[in-house]
């Protein structure tokens, strides 16, 4: 393909070839502070492609093409290039991503132990993983937490924080402007901005942790805290992830493991500022339990 | 259904484990997990592979859990789905 990205995410490396330039020099601009895959040999491949050829040029539409695509999958305006390729990373690790459990969770670190936060699109995973990584915790990831069988570790995938809507607002007030990509509006999703892991995160993403806890939050609730039980847990895993059936007896092994070695704890939340404090009450009264 | 025999799947196939009142198996021939809670996995564990009839299950499950009242026609609805989930073979 004419312009080619790759890079290294945790322990997965991606190529992304694109007709277009733009998409590729904004990926370049975002991800500049992280490896290349190991050997130069990416784990997956995304293609950013034309329709037609003509497509290039005349109102160019952006097809989501790789090693794992959804043949129904609408393509996007060039504009939203950027989008495409987080998409398409993420399509290769759903349908693709065979030596972890893949959940689909954010996930933050602090002393070598890692929080879990599960739950619907607008739950708000990316929001609060985001916040915490502003205040001291390390971020492991904002859409996938990568369980490895072998070891009962969550491994980082920290790509690029996918913030959303309202969500975008929150966090800017939070972060330094140079740490967001540009903001793409009228998405299928809804208003979409980028914000760039620091440097920490992507320094350390090598190295997992232990889970500790697992948060399934939702926003728009008055203030509430209740027990999950390992049963509940482990239903509600198996629908937030994405390979639990293609990884067979591993992934029933795995995800076993986690539950029952894991607290859960589901929490309602009105306002950003309450999550942060549930979520650090839950994380010191754990301390305090073991 | 009187006269069927019903037998549990090869128990090699299966992994189970437990999580607060529920069974979990793994069924490692279908690639299915299922969430089992009580009569499911007392009758799997009675019927073994050697395989018994409704009634002659009925009489075990009493007699195992002194259950004198046992309501067969329950039970046969509990085998029903088991069958149906693949863990429960009739013949």
């Amino acid at each position: 393909m004419r312009h080619v990205f790759s890079v290294k995410i945790g322990p997965v490396g991606f190529r992304v070839g694109s007709d277009w330039r733009a998409p590729v020099a904004q990926l370049a601009d975002l991800y500049a502070h992280y490896p290349q895959p190991d050997d130069g040999v990416p784990d997956f491949t995304v293609r950013l492609f034309a329709a037609r050829p003509w497509r290039r040029f005349v109102r160019p539409a952006v097809m989501i093409g790789g090693d794992f695509v959804l043949p129904e999958a609408a393509p996007l305006p060039l504009a939203q290039g950027l989008l495409a390729a987080e998409m398409g990373m993420n399509l290769q690790m759903a349908l693709g991503q065979r030596r972890y459990l893949l959940l689909h969770a954010s996930a933050v670190e602090r002393d070598g132990r890692a929080l879990l936060m599960t739950g619907v699109s607008g739950a708000g995973k990316s929001t609060l993983a985001a916040l915490l990584s502003l205040r001291g915790w390390r971020l492991m990831g904002d859409e996938f937490a990568l369980l490895d069988p072998a070891t009962g570790l969550i491994h980082a995938f920290p790509r690029l924080v996918s913030l959303k809507n309202a969500a975008i607002g929150v966090v800017e007030r939070a972060a330094p402007e140079r740490r967001f990509g540009p903001l793409l509006a009228g998405t299928p999703k809804g208003d979409i901005r980028h914000l760039v892991p620091d440097a920490a995160a992507v320094a350390a993403m090598h190295v997992p942790a232990q889970p500790a806890l697992i948060l399934f939050p939702s926003f728009g609730f008055e203030p509430a805290q209740r027990e999950i039980s390992h049963s509940e847990a482990f239903v509600r895993l198996t629908q937030a992830s994405t390979n639990y059936v293609s990884l067979g007896e591993r992934g029933f092994t795995a995800l076993t493991g986690l539950v029952k070695s894991t607290p859960a704890l589901a929490i309602d939340y009105p306002d950003t500022d309450s999550a942060i404090a549930q979520v650090e009450a839950a994380w010191e009264a754990l301390g305090q339990d073991s | 259904m009187a006269d069927l025999l019903f037998r549990s799947v090869r128990v090699e196939t299966l992994r189970i484990d437990w999580l607060d009142d529920f069974t979990l198996i793994y069924h490692r021939a279908s690639g299915i997990t299922h969430l089992l809670n009580a009569p499911a996995p007392e009758i799997l564990a009675t019927l073994g592979e050697a395989g018994m009839t409704l009634a002659e299950l009925t009489d075990n499950l009493s007699a195992e859990f002194d259950l004198p009242d046992l309501d067969a026609g329950a039970l046969a609805a509990r085998l029903d789905e088991l069958v149906a989930a693949g863990l429960v073979i009739a013949a």
